[in-house]
């Protein structure tokens, strides 16, 4: 790592180095991982770089081990990170139904891919929301270049922190293996977000009361404050619930716990549009796809097709008010994905019939290229 | 009237406990509660960490920082924790299921690094909180509500393979031995090192009536 000495300069970088810079700029000093093919390169660098910055590395026994370590480490203080792909992330689904209940800040990092080949996949993109059982939201964040994977790292822990909620960041297999341009600037210059810290007498400290937003306050291990952390839903001392008791108190747990993010889901939503005013056909895209879909919006228009380009960062919370705007304001939505189709369906839903929304699905382990998405353009804009 | 000096250690708000007539984790529970006041525990560094199972309910009613409620993953946990702080005390409460069933790979791995924290396995030979199901520590031939013709597998030395993964202290006791037990998990508590205390434990309501076949008077008498 010694010719990275300075870390705030231009760079020419591995998407999976990316993130690792990424987190360190964002204060994280715990990692723990299990090694997996396309993510292991986070695993080795952080093994390196974790211990020059003060933190702490650990390769776990598998999956569930670095989860439960990482939410461990962020209850007795610390920012904390694991990195995964698309088969380690189904062991993680129990210690993110953990995190998101004791509201335990984290990040977790996927990096989707077909088995075999290891190529790019979507095929997860439902996953990352719907894993694990229990009521709850997640935030999750698509990167689509190799400086998104270092901002969106450092976005990933602001999240986590501001909302005290696991945040998943996907960089899929070809973000995470490419090398490209990405330009640190000074850590002062980067915004950080950090916990809300519990004050006062730890007698009359309430750990899960709705603070600001919804959130509550937190302590750390050890500050005093002797906290009890339980899976089971539970009330603002932490007790667990009895439904014998509390008829309501379920119905008030999960809407806290779901409410903060769902209240909060335009704030949560990055995304980026082009082109949308005057167009007829929108492209929706995230991730790896959009950058094809760009190159083909942009062919599309020099074509004199009245295309949009409409790329989401935050997939989940779904970004509705972005979405439904777009469904008023076009036709039809073409949504290009790696996998069989599957976030379409939240545009459709979204769409409820405004516009027309076709899938354009390809799960081969390559990308649409940006002609098979302008063939696309040029067929249903006919 | 004075209360007992052992309630400082108790949380409020959180009794009655909910462990059957004649179980063993409540004697657990109070040999720990002995060996926090003879070694005078500041209990604000103390985290304590509790699956799932009837003796993971146990953090529950202690008052410290802890975790309960995931089913095997304690010393994962504990790791994230350790690591973090390594001025905090943390002692996993777990059970044989909850340790040696779903939870054998972790405990196994943290032996191994020889992490610092105390494990106390309360050891009832038998899933208690699920309705009395074989457990890896079930004696062979036993009739549980899986194994309705005796159980066929071999049973879990769960001290032999702490010892084997690198456990700088290990010890076994039953819920007969109060004095000794007590001992052992203050010699647990502050042993460098992966500290492990085993505690033989009876489980009337399942491992009485199905393996046993006993009433819930004489709990303890299989033990001795």
């Amino acid at each position: 790592m010694k010719r990275f000495r300075k870390i705030s300069r231009t760079h020419f970088m591995l998407g999976n180095h990316a993130i690792v810079e990424g987190a360190i700029a964002a204060g994280c000093r715990y990692f723990a991982g299990y090694p997996i093919t396309p993510a292991s390169e986070i695993s080795e660098i952080m093994s390196r770089r974790m211990p020059e910055v003060g933190g702490r590395f650990i390769q776990m026994e598998d999956e569930m081990g670095s989860i439960f370590s990482v939410i461990g480490a962020s209850l007795a203080g610390a920012k904390a990170m694991t990195a995964t792909a698309s088969a380690g992330f189904n062991y993680m689904q129990e210690g993110i139904g953990l995190a998101v209940t004791i509201e335990a800040p984290c990040v977790i990092v996927d990096v989707p891919r077909t088995r075999q080949d290891i190529q790019p996949t979507e095929a997860d993109i439902m996953q990352m929301k719907w894993g694990a059982s229990g009521d709850y939201e997640i935030i999750c964040l698509v990167a689509s270049s190799v400086q998104e994977a270092f901002d969106l790292t450092i976005e990933a822990f602001n999240f986590a922190e501001q909302y005290r909620n696991p945040v998943v960041l996907i960089s899929e297999a070809n973000i995470s293996h490419m090398r490209g341009r990405v330009e640190i600037s000074e850590q002062n210059k980067i915004k950080l977000v950090n916990r809300k810290p519990a004050k006062g007498p730890p007698e009359e400290y309430l750990p899960f009361r709705a603070g600001e937003n919804g959130v509550p306050a937190m302590s750390r291990f050890g500050e005093g404050f002797r906290v009890l952390y339980t899976h089971n839903p539970h009330d603002e001392r932490g007790h667990i619930l009895d439904v014998e008791s509390d008829p309501n108190g379920y119905e008030k747990f999960y809407d806290r716990i779901c409410g903060k993010i769902t209240r909060d889901a335009d704030k949560i939503a990055r995304f980026e549009t082009r082109f949308l005013d005057d167009a007829d056909l929108a492209i929706v895209s995230y991730g790896t796809e959009s950058t094809s879909a760009l190159e083909s919006v942009i062919r599309a228009r020099s074509e004199g097709i009245k295309a949009a380009y409409v790329k989401l960062t935050t997939v989940w919370p779904v970004p509705e008010k972005l979405l439904k705007e777009v469904t008023e304001k076009v036709k039809k939505i073409i949504v290009p994905e790696m996998n069989m189709g599957k976030y379409v369906n939240e545009i459709r839903r979204i769409s409820c019939g405004e516009a027309h929304v076709v899938p354009l699905c390809k799960n081969n382990g390559k990308m649409h290229s940006p002609d098979e998405i302008l063939e696309r353009i040029r067929s249903e804009s006919r | 009237m004075k209360p007992h000096p052992n309630v400082k250690f108790l949380r409020k708000g959180v009794l009655p406990h909910k462990f059957c007539l004649g179980c063993g984790c409540g004697q657990v529970l109070n040999y720990l509660l002995y060996a926090m006041q003879e070694l005078n525990l500041d209990m604000n560094k103390v985290v304590l960490l509790g699956g799932v199972g009837c003796n993971s309910r146990i953090p529950v009613y202690l008052n410290a920082d802890a975790i309960h409620g995931t089913h095997g993953r304690t010393l994962a946990l504990a790791t994230g924790i350790r690591l973090t702080n390594p001025e905090l005390k943390v002692i996993v409460i777990t059970g044989d299921g909850d340790c040696f069933s779903i939870g054998t790979n972790h405990f196994v791995q943290a032996a191994r690094r020889n992490l610092d924290v105390t494990v106390i396995l309360i050891n009832n030979g038998i899933f208690g909180m699920t309705g009395g199901q074989a457990a890896p520590t079930t004696p062979i031939g036993s009739r549980t509500s899986t194994s309705p013709r005796g159980s066929v597998e071999n049973v879990f030395d769960m001290c032999k393979l702490a010892e084997a993964a690198g456990a700088t202290y290990v010890s076994r006791w039953t819920t007969a031995h109060n004095r000794s037990a007590i001992r052992s998990i203050k010699k647990g508590i502050e042993h460098k090192g992966f500290s492990f205390v085993e505690i033989v434990s009876q489980c009337p309501t399942y491992f009485g009536r199905y393996v046993l076949k006993i009433s819930t008077e004489k709990p303890l008498e299989h033990l001795l």
